[in-house]
C-alpha cells in the first residue's frame, strides 16, 4: 500500500517515518516539509540514514496515494482538509484537528473555530483498545494525544466495566518528556533552562482533558510536569473505587478488558526493579504499561508511554493496521531496551 | 486448576508439580507456594526499603 506523510520534520512524523519504513505492507510515497523541501530526510532525522534515499517535498507536490498521514501543527490540517482529504481515500491524521466531537470544545480548548465541524464524527478516535471495530470501517482516523492516551488507556476499563465511585473525583499527573514539545524552540527550551528542571507547565487547563473527558465521560482534574526525559509519559492517576471492591477485582477488571490486546502490559510485582510502570525501557516501543494499587478505596493508577510511539506514531501505525486489515503488530514489534 | 490469591488469575499446575514448590504466577508475577494438587498461597517475601 502507498502512503505518504505530510509534516513529516517533525518528532511525530519523523517516528512514523521510521516506523512505515520497516513496514511489511507499506510504502513510503512521499514526505513533506515546506522548510526542508528538497533535502534528504536523513538531513532531519539522521536515525534514517541507509534506510531511506527519499527527499522531503512540498505539500503542492504531492500525488496520490492510498493512505495519506498528517502531522501538521494543530489547526492546519483543518484549515486545509479540502486541499489534502482528496489525495487519499483514507487518512490518518496526528494532530487534534479532530479528535473533539464537539465544535464548541474547539473554541474553549483551541480557541479556533472549527471550519469542517461536519467532519468531526467522520473521524474515529485513536486509540484502538476503544474504537477498534470503529476503525475497521472508517476512512479517517484522528490520532489521540499523547497525555490523553497515557491517562484515557489506565481508567479506560475501570469506567467501562463500573469499578469507579463517579461521585468522587479523577485527579491524575503526568511527567513527561522534553519531546513533547515538538521540535521547534523556545527561551523555555534553551538547554540552560530545560536541563534539569520539574517545571509544572499545565497545572490546570491542559488541552488534553477535553479528550479524556470525551472518551471517559467523566471530569478530569489533570496535571502535567516536565522532568529531565526526552521520550515519555508516566501518569500517576487517583481515584476512587466502589467499597466492596478489592485487588484482585482490578486485576480481573483489566485482564478482562486488555488481555488480549497486543500493547498493553499490566506491571504490578513485588520484588524487582521495574515493580511499577517506567517510560525508560519503553522508549521505542508502543506499548503502555499499567499499574495500580489500592489503598483502601483509593485506587493509585500508574501508566507509562513512549510519547512518540503510543502516543502519537506508534499509535497512528497500529490504527492503520487496524483500517487495513493488517497484522495488527505489523511494524510495531520492537521490544526495547535494557538497560538503556 | 489452581488460583493465584494475588490477582485471581487461573492456571493449571504443570505434571510433576510438588508441594511446597515456589511457581511464579504468569499474569502478576506474585511467588507462589504450592499447597495442594490445585492450590497455591502466596510466598513469603523479603520486603524491600525504599528508603522508607
Amino acid at each position: 500500500m502507498k502512503v505518504s506523510i505530510v509534516g513529516a520534520s517533525g518528532y511525530g512524523g519523523g517516528e512514523l517515518l521510521r516506523l512505515l519504513l520497516n513496514h511489511p505492507d507499506v510504502e513510503v510515497h512521499q514526505v513533506t516539509s515546506e522548510r526542508n523541501a528538497g533535502k534528504p530526510v536523513t538531513r532531519v532525522h539522521p536515525n534514517l540514514r541507509k534506510n531511506t534515499s527519499l527527499n522531503f517535498c512540498m505539500v503542492k507536490e504531492l500525488e496520490k496515494v492510498d493512505l495519506l498521514f498528517v502531522s501538521l501543527p494543530h489547526t492546519q490540517f483543518m484549515q486545509r482538509f479540502d486541499e489534502l482529504s482528496g489525495l487519499a481515500e483514507r487518512i490518518v491524521d496526528l494532530s487534534a484537528d479532530f479528535r473533539l466531537k464537539d465544535m464548541a470544545a474547539y473554541q474553549k480548548w483551541y480557541e479556533v473555530e472549527h471550519p469542517h465541524p461536519d467532519k468531526l464524527t467522520q473521524f474515529v478516535y485513536g486509540n484502538v483498545e476503544l474504537h477498534r471495530e470503529e476503525m475497521k470501517k472508517a476512512r479517517y482516523i484522528s490520532g489521540a494525544g499523547c497525555n490523553a492516551t497515557a491517562t484515557i488507556l489506565p481508567l479506560w476499563p475501570l469506567f467501562k466495566l463500573g469499578a469507579v465511585d463517579t461521585a468522587l473525583p479523577v485527579v491524575a499527573e503526568a511527567k513527561c518528556g522534553s519531546s513533547e514539545g515538538g521540535n521547534a524552540v523556545s527561551e523555555a527550551s534553551h538547554h540552560p533552562e530545560r536541563s534539569g528542571c520539574v517545571r509544572s507547565y499545565k497545572p490546570t487547563g491542559h488541552r488534553h482533558i477535553a479528550e479524556m473527558e470525551q472518551e471517559l465521560g467523566h471530569r478530569i482534574y489533570f496535571s502535567a510536569t516536565s522532568i529531565e526525559m526526552v521520550r515519555g509519559i508516566l501518569v500517576t492517576a487517583h481515584l476512587f473505587v466502589k467499597p466492596e471492591i478489592t485487588e484482585k477485582d482490578i486485576w480481573k477488571v483489566y485482564r478482562q478488558v486488555y488481555g488480549q490486546e497486543p500493547f498493553i502490559r499490566i506491571v504490578k510485582e513485588k520484588q524487582g526493579i521495574y515493580r511499577f510502570p517506567e517510560p525508560k525501557i519503553l522508549a521505542g516501543t508502543n506499548y503502555c504499561d499499567i499499574g495500580f494499587e489500592l489503598d483502601g478505596t483509593r485506587l493509585v493508577v500508574v501508566s507509562a508511554i513512549d510519547n512518540l510511539m503510543k502516543g502519537a506514531g506508534g499509535q497512528a501505525v497500529h490504527a492503520m493496521n487496524v483500517m487495513c486489515g493488517f497484522e495488527e503488530t505489523a511494524g510495531l514489534t520492537f521490544t526495547g531496551l535494557h538497560p538503556v | 486448576m489452581a488460583e493465584c490469591p494475588v490477582c485471581g488469575a487461573a492456571f493449571n499446575l504443570a505434571e510433576g508439580t510438588e508441594k511446597g514448590e515456589i511457581i511464579i504466577c504468569g499474569d502478576c508475577g506474585s511467588e507462589l507456594e504450592v499447597t495442594g494438587k490445585d492450590s497455591v498461597q502466596e510466598a513469603p517475601q523479603e520486603e524491600e526499603d525504599w528508603g522508607e
